[in-house]
């Protein structure tokens, strides 16, 4: 079986199940308006946690930077004092914040995606359920009662999946907003107490991907530390 | 046909676009069977990008029933793994 029919049998059997909760086919506006309001309430609930989770995210940001311009002046005044070892401490530490920081902006990016996707969801809802009412009308005018039913479980068929579609992103980027507070909150408690390392690294990280950005990190340090030198030589020489 | 790309919307297919819709959908399952995130990504992304060029996106106000429903362009291989394993 492939990807495309277990999607549709596992997607279908949701629509039915929500179809099977309305047994008479007369009840099926009125059941529908109140999964309508659930749905809306809950694409709300799920965009407002989004910007929540952003604006976290973002103070986080604000605070890892302070910190990464902490170990530069720690390490420039280790130098100073000639403990080179101490400065190149304090540039590791630097190196690691750099590298966490740079993944926030993409997760600022997504959850952002996120936002407008429910913006979106929300929209094209409305539309759907106004269709429908509009065409309940039409239909009850203009079809004898046999014809009636079955157009009704037509469109009761096309609004309930796109209730069960608009179910699933909302849960989706539900899921995947927890994640992230998750993974804010634990760079947080660990750059609290300075232990910031690879436990960190983002899902789907291959151990590659991580030595490569361990090499980076490595290579950056050597850098900075130069760099320093060359400001603290350039300084001496005055 | 309608097809529907969920988080996305409802696509009208000519009925000729189901035979290739298969194969690609094939290679998927193929790549999701070996694991190979690349390459599921790849046919994931080819898979959607065929349904968007044949078909015609159905207006909002449009309310039918799919014949196909597709996962969202966003799917990772590991969810694409857990809808094997969860009860339909």
């Amino acid at each position: 079986m492939g990807l495309m029919s277990r999607m549709s049998t596992i997607f279908k059997s949701k629509v039915s199940a929500a179809l099977d909760a309305a047994e008479d086919p007369r009840q099926t506006l009125d059941y529908s308006y109140e999964r309508q309001m659930e749905m809306l309430q809950q694409v709300k609930r799920s965009l407002a946690d989004a910007v929540t989770a952003r604006k976290q995210i973002e103070l986080q940001k604000v605070r890892l930077q302070g910190d990464i311009d902490k170990y530069q002046s720690e390490a420039e005044a280790a130098l100073n004092a000639g403990r080179e070892d101490l400065a190149r401490q304090a540039l590791e530490r630097k190196a690691a914040l750099v590298a966490q920081s740079g993944g926030l902006d993409g997760q600022i990016a997504e959850l952002k995606a996120q936002e407008d996707k429910m913006e979106e969801n929300a929209r094209r809802l409305d539309t759907k359920i106004a269709s429908f009412r509009a065409q309940k009308e039409v239909i009850k005018a203009q079809y004898t009662t046999a014809q009636a039913q079955v157009k009704m479980g037509e469109a009761s068929t096309g609004l309930s999946e796109e209730l069960a579609d608009v179910g699933l992103s909302v849960q989706r980027a539900q899921d995947k907003t927890e994640r992230m507070r998750a993974r804010a909150q634990a760079i947080d408690e660990l750059t609290d107490k300075g232990v910031l390392d690879d436990a960190l690294a983002a899902p789907g990280d291959d151990p590659v991907d991580r030595e490569l950005s361990r090499t980076k990190q490595a290579a950056q340090v050597e850098d900075d530390l130069q760099a320093l030198k060359a400001k603290l030589g350039a300084g001496e020489q005055k | 046909m309608i097809a529907r790309i969920l988080h996305e919307g409802q696509y009208e297919l000519p009925a000729t676009a189901l035979a290739n819709l298969r194969k690609l959908d094939d290679e998927l399952m193929e790549r999701l069977t070996a694991g190979d995130g690349q390459g599921f990504t790849e046919r994931r992304d080819a898979l959607l990008a065929l349904v968007r060029s044949e078909g015609r996106m159905l207006p909002d106000e449009v309310l039918r029933e799919s014949d196909l429903v597709l996962p969202p362009a966003d799917i990772t291989l590991e969810e694409a793994r857990a809808l094997f394993t969860q009860h339909a």
